[in-house]
């Protein structure tokens, strides 16, 4: 068992390799999330804030391809909501019995609507730069939720020595330090319902949350489904120990 | 088996099958009865689990092949929708992907304790070779695996590891072409892969059976490398070894278990939860952890082999970089015939025991440098390490056949596990760590 810990310890080391490796930029700011631990749960208020976040500012260059306006009922919505919240989008669909396309409101069970109808007139609307898809971005950088949240908040005027070009920004977080994403984010950019402070800071908190959640829509049930396991395993094993004790009691 | 004499089952139901087909005493015989030396430790426990972890992984890849949708175009996003559509989907994949890691640590410390204890020496030399054997098919069927689900650690790493092949001469270019089944990695490459993906475990599963039989040819080896002399020096395999390996398989599957569910993705790589992209190639390939020492040896040789001061090359360095790869496996089956020492476990070879842990640390210095990008000290680094690996088998070994003294071995297990008890209290208290 000390060579299993040894080794478990240098998987450990190896694996955090290629991160200090990546760029370099500076490692993101750790932050305290609810989801974080094997007790985590997501904050449903949050999300629903961070929702809107994404809704207001982000989905107007980001796709969230992997989602479903159905997908929303986790967040707390109910039936009528999604319906809602979907026919506020116009989806193509067809062809119909005469063979047209045709445009209708967005169902539940629609994906999220791209704001571009294809990847080069995404990069063409963005300087070059693809916004990419965020439906698994906190699972797609290290240090996802930390590092999504640095890079919203991480924007600065760019050290005397580093030129940049039109429609690039420099930003703390990203490795090279250069992006070509805007600061999507300022103070009151989004009106929130239920009177949280319209900050930067805490609009980067929520969608950044709803973002892990995107990525990891699972893991409240993975968690709790975990501990269940775990403890299970835990009982069978003391058992298994003690019937080999037993067993071997009278082997020597 | 078949004929020869068999003992009658009382139940008559089992009865009536064995007397037609004695699968019964087959399993009596190889299972229950089967003579296994008495001083096992824990590290005996790693066959069974990685049994377990075959079977695993063989159940879990089933189901994930019944929702999986080979094509480049599609094989992304049906992983996703296993994960977030299909019912415990995200279970199925996470234990698939995880059971792959957790396989090659079951395997790699199985294959550690071969080595220290000298199991791979006659008699079992051909078992030890079917290990060998068992480790290059686990190597390409998670190769193949990782392949599948199109990320761009998917892509690029098989774009460069397929691309190895194009340094064997005459033959390399070809060889690719066909791996490829066209002229770079796409929906060819990824159909095929995943014909052989599903393929490969089964063959595995029937070495695997040869491995197994050939054991109960020679039977194990144990702590002390001695033979068993009689019945006083073993145990039958049920119930002590069935009751400690089903704990030794509970106590891995609890670490197993806790990466599953609580860090499903901290042994893989976050550039493969982007789909593949053929025009975007990420900043730094890494394989997966479990690949790395050899990853590290494969970039050691940066330099063409040749006669110094002329311009003539015997091996470029592309080709010496894979030739020292693939060299650092076939070292592991010459491995039975360079070694000549009479003892078999390091328990009684005071060098062999020294080197052999190093060569332990050196892997795990591999395994680090693997996954550094190739620069700085890194190289050195990697190249010193890849030198003792070398070395450990051409030179130490035969060194030590030679000159390394052999400390007194015990007359029997039997007799080695009482004086123990008699000298050190401490080894009576826990009977399984007695040896
Ligand atoms: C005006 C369009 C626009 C808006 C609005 C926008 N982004 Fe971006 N975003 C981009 C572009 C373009 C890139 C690519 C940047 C690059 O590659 O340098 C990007 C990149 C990113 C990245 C990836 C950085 C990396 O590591 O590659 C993240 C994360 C991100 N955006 C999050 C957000 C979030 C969250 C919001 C909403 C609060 C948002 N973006 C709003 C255009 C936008
Ligand atoms: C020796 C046993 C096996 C090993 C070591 C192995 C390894 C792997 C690995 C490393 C992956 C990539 C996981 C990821 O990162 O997503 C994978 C994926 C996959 N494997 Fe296996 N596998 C084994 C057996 C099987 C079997 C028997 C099947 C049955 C057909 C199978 C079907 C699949 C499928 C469909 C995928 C793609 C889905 C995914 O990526 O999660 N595997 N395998």
């Amino acid at each position: 068992m000390k060579y299993f810990l040894l080794l478990l310890s240098v998987f450990v080391i190896t694996h955090g390799a290629p991160a200090l490796a990546a760029g370099d930029a500076e490692p993101p700011p750790e932050m305290h999330w609810s989801f974080s631990g094997p007790f985590g749960t997501y904050d449903r208020a949050a999300l629903q804030r961070g929702f809107q976040v994404y809704k207001q500012v982000c989905a107007a260059c980001h796709s969230m391809d992997l989602k479903s306006y159905r997908n929303l009922a986790a967040l707390g919505y109910n039936e009528d909501e999604i319906k809602a919240i979907a026919a506020e989008y116009t989806v193509e669909d067809g062809p119909n019995d005469e063979g047209e396309m045709f445009e209708r409101p967005a169902r539940p069970s629609d994906r999220f609507k791209n704001p571009y109808p294809n990847d080069a007139a995404a990069k063409y609307a963005n300087n070059g730069a693809m916004p990419p898809d965020l439906s698994l971005i906190t699972k797609a950088r290290h240090n996802g939720a930390n590092y999504v949240h640095g890079i919203l908040t991480g924007y600065e005027e760019a050290p005397a020595d580093t030129e940049l070009m039109s429609g690039q920004y420099y930003n703390r977080y990203m490795a090279g330090h250069v992006i070509a994403m805007a600061p999507p984010l300022s103070d009151g950019v989004v009106g929130y319902e239920d009177g949280t402070d319209g900050t930067v800071e805490q609009y980067a908190k929520d969608v950044t949350q709803f973002l892990v959640w995107a990525a990891e829509p699972e893991m409240e049930e993975r968690k709790r489904t975990g501990i269940k396991v775990i403890l299970f395993l835990l009982v069978f094993t003391g058992i298994m120990y003690a019937v080999k004790r037993k067993i071997w009691a009278d082997a020597h | 088996m078949g004929s020869g004499e068999r003992k009658p089952f009382e139940n008559p139901a089992i009865e009536w099958v064995d007397s037609r087909l004695p699968i019964f005493t087959l399993i009596n015989k190889e299972y229950g009865v089967f003579p296994t030396p008495k001083n096992f430790n824990y590290f005996w426990n790693f066959g069974a689990i990685a049994t377990v972890m075959l079977v695993l992984m063989i159940l879990t890849g089933i189901t994930l092949a019944m929702h999986y949708t080979p094509h480049a175009d599609y094989a992304f996003e049906s992983v996703e929708r296993i994960m977030r559509d299909v019912n415990f989907g995200w279970l199925i994949r996470y234990m698939h992907a995880n059971g792959a890691s957790f396989f090659f640590i079951a395997v790699y410390i199985h294959i550690f304790r071969g080595l220290y204890y000298g199991s791979y020496k006659q008699p079992r030399e051909l078992l030890w070779i079917l290990g060998v054997v068992i480790l290059l098919l686990m190597m390409a069927t998670a190769f193949m695996g990782y392949v599948l689900p199109w990320g761009q650690m998917s892509f690029w790493g098989a774009t460069v590891i397929t691309n190895l092949f194009s340094a064997i001469p005459l033959v390399g270019d070809d060889i690719v072409t066909l791996l490829w089944g066209g002229f770079s990695v796409d929906n060819p490459t990824l159909n095929r892969f995943f014909a052989l993906h599903y393929l490969l475990p089964f063959v595995l599963v029937g070495v695997v059976g040869l491995h197994v039989w050939a054991l109960h040819v020679t039977g194990s080896n144990n702590p002390l490398g001695i033979d068993t002399k009689g019945p006083q020096d073993t145990l039958p395999f049920h119930p002590y070894y069935t009751m400690k390996d089903t704990f030794g398989i509970l106590v891995f599957l609890i670490i197993y278990v806790a990466f599953t569910f609580f860090m499903p993705n901290s042994l893989g790589h976050p550039d493969n939860y982007i789909p593949a992209d053929p025009l975007v190639t990420p900043a730094h390939i890494v394989p997966e952890w479990y690949f790395l020492p050899f990853y590290a040896i494969l970039r050691a040789i940066t330099f063409d082999v040749g006669i110094p001061f002329t311009d003539i090359v015997f091996v470029e360095a592309k080709l010496g970089g894979v030739l020292a790869m693939f060299g650092a496996i076939a070292l592991l089956v010459a491995l039975p015939f360079l070694d000549k020492h009479p003892a078999r476990s390091a328990r009684f070879r005071p060098w062999f025991k020294i080197a052999v842990l190093v060569l332990v640390l050196d892997f795990f210095i591999l395994m680090v440098c693997g996954g550094k990008p190739a620069e700085g000290l890194w190289v050195p680094l990697a190249q010193v390490a890849t030198l003792y690996y070398y070395a450990f088998f051409l030179v130490l070994i035969p060194l030590f056949n030679k000159f390394e003294p052999r400390l007194d071995l015990p007359p029997s297990i039997h007799e080695a596990v009482l004086s123990c008890c008699s000298k050190k209290k401490q080894c009576c208290s826990h009977p399984t760590e007695a040896a």
